[in-house]
């Protein structure tokens, strides 16, 4: 970008005097071009975009020199599937085949015919829409769909796990968010994991199902979920992100929940998940929350973005610790064994302060024995 | 018409009547229409040793991980079902509480692994692998063997008792038995993967495994 650059520097050197309302806002000393490189470049569009390029590349071998149709009614299936793109789509496929018509084995010295006027009607219609239809449904059914949303290097994935942990200072301009699935995906399955863990060694009993049913809903609930919502607040916010970096950003800022909670599955002191919850935690909160005040504009849009997604990732990792936590007394009493002068048992149900102080007490009698 | 534009083509003469002619075959073993119409007449006897076998080289395979491609080529869903089955037959009445009947513990393996195989193999499949479906799904059910093995000595070593030292026996076991696996299933489908990213569906393999192998490990009989 050094040309554009150099050029619009120049450019906005040389009429100083009218423009100078723009060397109060530029960045980078004096260039009016806007970099988009940090624009977000794996945007829904471009998916579309490989939909329709894949689907170009295939209807063009299976393509035989049909009849015409004009641009004609909408069709049912259009309707079922109920999506307006997939109807632009049908007009523009309409229009191949107006344009597909004279591609005939090139005969040279011809020039190609004009386009004949449709004969028939109705039945071009069914077909094209017979066709689309079952287009769409490959196209659905294909997971070619989510093949550019896979598309990383080991060392892109590493470096953006350690990215999420660090938040980012500069809020003024949008930051750029990977729109990969790839890392959160492993991200929530090892969440399912850790849970796993954490249930069994809780003994955790699950009546109306089986523990990793439950392990795979919540966390699978919590990333689909989540995402949803924030996007359809961003959407009522105005701000700039789409569903697939949404769901990009939470899975990666579920990476300080594994580690919390890889952690405190194994070492049960309640002070140290405390402090773990702030530091991790918050850390990664931050840095979700930087990336979306940057994306947005307008301080009250800002806060209730924020401040929903700052709640419910920092109660989400709060209710996965104590909902499957085991009771400490119960360890104690396992491993001490008759040594144990006689405490108070605490039932799970008291509120986790008082039980905190009454587990730190227990630990520091059993340790002074 | 084409001389004009390309003139250093002037010389070469392309008729319009000579047809393509060629073959192309898929270099796999792929029977004739004969042998599929002998093997009706052959008796039951023949069939069944015939499928036992290729399902018994597998294992073998899966006991020596070699790079070979029979295990792909040939692929079968027997031995995958055979251990899935055992497997979660073994690990029944696991549950803390008794009043929990076996039921869900079944089902819940059989879903983990099948489920587990064919995110696996989707996985692959997105990051550019070659590998089809059905053939990793194979490879994937076979390598749970070492696994299987592992469940049976857990099993018998804590009807000996439940104490530390079988604890402690029953973690090497199930560690080896499952890094066993992971690297069998690694030598074949790791192949198929472009360079750089074997990484990336390793991990999601290590950690199918290592689910199985936690589900075996905490498994505490009533």
């Amino acid at each position: 970008m050094a040309a554009p650059g150099a050029a619009g520097g120049g450019r906005s050197g040389a009429p100083a005097a009218e423009w100078g309302g723009f060397e109060d806002n530029m960045q980078g000393g004096g260039s009016a071009v806007i970099d988009m490189e940090n624009m977000d470049d794996t945007s829904g569009s471009s998916f579309e975009d490989m939909g329709e390029m894949h689907q170009r590349m295939k209807e063009e071998e299976e393509e035989e020199a049909e009849g015409e149709a004009g641009a004609g009614e909408e069709e049912e299936d259009g309707e079922f599937l109920g999506m307006k793109g997939l109807r632009g789509q049908l007009g523009r496929q309409v229009a191949d085949q107006v344009s597909a018509v004279p591609r005939s084995p090139p005969v040279p010295g011809f020039c190609l015919p004009a386009r004949p006027l449709p004969a028939a009607f109705s039945p071009q219609m069914w077909q094209v829409g017979k066709r689309q239809a079952s287009r769409a449904f490959s196209l659905y059914a294909n997971i070619d769909i989510l093949r550019p949303y896979f598309d990383v290097e080991p060392v892109q994935v590493r470096a953006r796990l350690l990215e999420s942990m660090i938040p980012v200072k500069m809020i003024n301009f949008p930051q750029k968010i990977a729109g990969e699935l790839y890392g959160p995906l492993m991200l929530v399955f090892t969440l399912v994991a850790i849970l796993l863990h954490g249930m069994k060694t809780s003994d955790t009993i699950i009546r109306e199902g089986t523990l990793m049913g439950t392990a795979i809903g919540t966390c699978f609930g919590y990333w689909l979920g989540v995402s949803s919502f924030m996007y359809f607040l961003a959407y009522l916010c105005n701000a700039q992100i789409t569903m697939v970096q949404m769901l990009s950003l939470l899975g990666y800022g579920l990476f300080g929940h594994c580690i919390t909670l890889f952690v405190t599955y194994n070492v049960h002191f309640h002070s140290l998940f405390y402090i773990f919850w702030l530091v991790v935690g918050g850390l990664s909160t931050l840095r979700m929350v930087a990336v979306l005040v940057s994306r947005t504009m307008g301080h009250t849009q800002r806060l209730i973005l924020c401040g929903t997604l700052a709640a419910l990732h920092m109660l989400f990792l709060l209710y996965l610790h104590f909902a499957y936590h085991k009771v400490v007394e119960g360890i104690l009493d396992t491993l001490e064994g008759p040594n144990m002068p006689p405490f108070q048992r605490v039932a799970r149900d008291i509120p986790v302060v008082s039980s905190a102080v009454l587990n730190t007490t227990a630990k520091a009698i059993a340790l002074t024995l | 018409f084409v001389s004009v534009q390309f003139p250093g083509l002037a010389d070469v003469s392309i008729s319009q009547d000579i047809p393509v002619e060629g073959e192309i075959t898929v270099p796999v073993g792929s029977h004739s229409p004969d042998e599929d119409y002998s093997t009706l007449d052959e008796s039951v006897k023949d069939t069944i040793m015939r499928d036992l076998k290729a399902v018994g080289k597998k294992f073998v395979h899966v006991m020596y991980p070699r790079k070979s491609s029979a295990l792909l080529r040939d692929w079968d869903l027997w031995g995958p079902l055979v251990l899935c089955v055992s497997l979660a037959l073994m690990l029944q009445g696991g549950s803390a509480d008794s009043k929990d009947d076996g039921g869900p513990q079944f089902a819940e393996v059989f879903v983990i692994i099948w489920f587990g195989a064919v995110v696996i193999t989707l996985n692959s499949k997105l990051l550019g692998g070659t590998i089809s479906f059905f053939q990793s799904l194979c490879v994937l059910g076979y390598c749970v063997m070492p696994l299987t093995v592992a469940m049976l000595v857990c099993r018998l070593v804590l009807l000996a008792g439940a104490g530390t030292v079988s604890f402690i026996i029953r973690l090497i076991v199930v560690g080896a038995m499952f890094a066993w696996s992971t690297l069998a299933s690694t030598a074949f489908l790791a192949d198929s993967q472009p360079p750089n990213r074997k990484a990336l569906v390793v991990y999601p393999i290590f950690l199918f495994y290592f689910v199985i192998s936690w589900m075996i490990l905490t498994f505490t009989p009533q």
